[in-house]
């Protein structure tokens, strides 16, 4: 694998930038590999990396229909934090936040993480004994936060609307300053090219249709371009987790919903954080390039269309628009929507299934770019070892059995 | 926008008035204290979630405030029909089928 440096940046600078080498290979599969990962986005991706670099098992397949990083990989609006309220969730989610720290240096390829950090708004005295309490909740976890009251938030957002007489004032703010944002493709491509230059196959245009299974214990994966052995597969296919679990003979806890994001023109810089509001329900970033990058609720019905419909994309801009009324001028770009794999409790599936050497990481619903290094580093272990890793571990199917739900819905931050 | 034929109000309104309510035909089990744990969170929180046709619960919420089902395909969001709460779906993925090889078969 070729390193990036300055230093080589400067170099290829002298030969016109056309000599870079291909950031991945585009291999053939193979009849059989210790490991399967289906679902080449950011998790999958970022499983199969941590697989052959802390596991240093390298035989394994990422196996992906369309391109890689191509789903909601591609299609989140960016935000990474870790101020959640339940112990098993804060801990996942603050695992994952570490890993985000060093991952840059770790991937050698330059994420753009940046902790600019994340302000949770609350717009009503309940809002506000919430926030306190996910922030004491937060603190005691290790996890950094803060209640800033409103003059502190202007200091911060100056341009944000918190005058008293608004039909939503903003009373206060939980604040976590690691938190921020990261390139989303750049996470993708990091790991895509870490994992490959381990010696991971990364396959794609190549379609899972069906799993072959004998004696409850799974053999491999039927796809479009033939059959592929594995006698351990994970699957990380977000959205379209339900297809592949029918596929394999059972139902999940899930329902896909199309979640629905915008950008705007570029701007000049007027935002330097990320403004997120529980209450007026919407989310607002501004990205390196200049386009505010804006983000709500799920579309109600359950769909695979990756897109919504126009009611969503108004309230979402409503919020908006409530919270920034210098903003309500400013043309829209583009606007998308990526399917999400919601579960009755907000929190992720990180299980074994019914079907032997079968596992399952999906369920992260709305929020599941913040945790892309530690779902997969979590599922690499519990791949590897074939038994949840401890931070999983809460995370089974048979919690929506036991009862032993991890009740993010409301205390997320931000409702799905 | 999707544009839904309300069976109780007899008329197409607009999406904004409706809220989805989730999948349809879901018996809640008879003698829930003696419905295992198992059937349980089945009957609570696994779902069909179907890439195709969907028969899924809607609320007339900013109408006549009454459910009533329909069935809708979750990929091109198309609503093949509407029909009132009791009542059993006439377009069904086994319908389609037949529908399918029928037209096959006249050509």
């Amino acid at each position: 694998m070729q390193h990036y440096s300055g230093f080589g940046l400067v170099k290829h600078g002298l030969s016109h930038h056309e000599n870079w080498q291909r950031m991945w290979r585009n291999p053939a599969p193979k009849s059989e590999y210790d490991i399967i990962v289906v679902g080449g986005g950011g998790h999958g991706l970022a499983t199969a990396y941590y697989l052959a670099k802390v596991h240093g098992i390298t035989n394994i397949a990422v196996i992906e229909k369309g391109w890689l990083g191509g789903g909601n990989t591609a299609r989140n609006t960016t935000i990474v934090r870790s101020n959640y309220l339940w112990d098993e969730a804060a801990w996942l989610y603050e695992h994952a936040m570490k890993l985000w720290e060093g991952l840059s240096q770790d991937l050698n390829y330059n994420v753009m993480f940046s902790q600019r950090g994340v302000m949770n708004l609350g717009h009503t005295l309940q809002d506000m004994r919430d926030i306190h309490r996910r922030v004491n909740a937060n603190r005691l976890n290790g996890i950094d936060g803060e209640v800033l009251d409103v003059s502190q938030i202007q200091a911060i957002v100056p341009h944000m609307d918190c005058s008293a007489n608004r039909r939503y004032p903003v009373l206060g703010a939980s604040w976590q300053p690691r938190a921020g944002v990261a390139r989303h493709d750049a996470v993708a491509w990091g790991f895509a090219r870490g994992a490959d230059s381990l010696g991971v196959d990364l396959l794609q245009q190549t379609e899972v249709t069906g799993f072959r299974i004998s004696g409850g214990k799974v053999l491999g994966v039927e796809t479009n371009r033939g059959f592929i052995g594995g006698k351990t597969i994970g699957v990380v296919t977000a959205g379209n987790s339900g297809v592949l679990a029918k596929m394999a003979g059972f139902k999940l806890p899930v329902e896909s919903h199309p979640l629905q994001a915008l950008v705007s023109e570029p701007l000049k810089p007027i935002l330097d954080t990320v403004v997120m509001s529980n209450h007026v329900h919407g989310y607002v970033s501004q990205s390196d390039k200049g386009d505010l990058v804006i983000g709500a609720g799920i579309d109600g019905y359950t769909g695979y269309g990756q897109r919504g419909s126009y009611p969503t994309i108004e309230h979402t801009l409503q919020a908006i628009i409530e919270l920034f009324p210098i903003f309500s001028r400013v043309r829209m770009n583009r606007q998308w929507g990526g399917i999400v794999d919601t579960t009755a409790d907000a929190c992720p599936i990180i299980s074994a299934t019914p079907v032997g050497g079968l596992f399952f990481n999906c369920g992260w619903g709305t929020g599941g770019f913040k945790a892309t290094p530690g779902s997969g580093h979590v599922f690499a272990a519990t791949l590897a070892a074939g038994k949840a890793h401890p931070l999983a571990a809460p995370f089974t199917i048979d919690r929506f059995v036991s009862g032993k739900l991890i009740d993010e819905h409301g205390a997320a931050g931000v409702a799905h | 926008m999707l544009h839904i034929y309300c069976p109780h109000c007899d008329e197409h309104r607009e999406e904004e008035e409706f809220r989805p309510k989730g999948e349809a035909h879901i018996a809640r089990p008879t003698e829930p204290e003696k419905t295992s744990d198992e059937d349980w969170g089945n009957y609570l929180f696994f779902r069909k979630n179907p890439r195709g046709l969907h028969h899924e619960q809607w609320f007339h919420a900013a109408g006549c405030r009454k459910f009533f089902n329909v069935t809708r395909d979750t990929v091109t969001y198309e609503i093949l029909e509407t029909y009132k709460v009791g009542q059993q779906p006439a377009v069904t993925a086994e319908s389609r089928k037949r529908q399918a090889s029928d037209q096959g078969a006249a050509k």
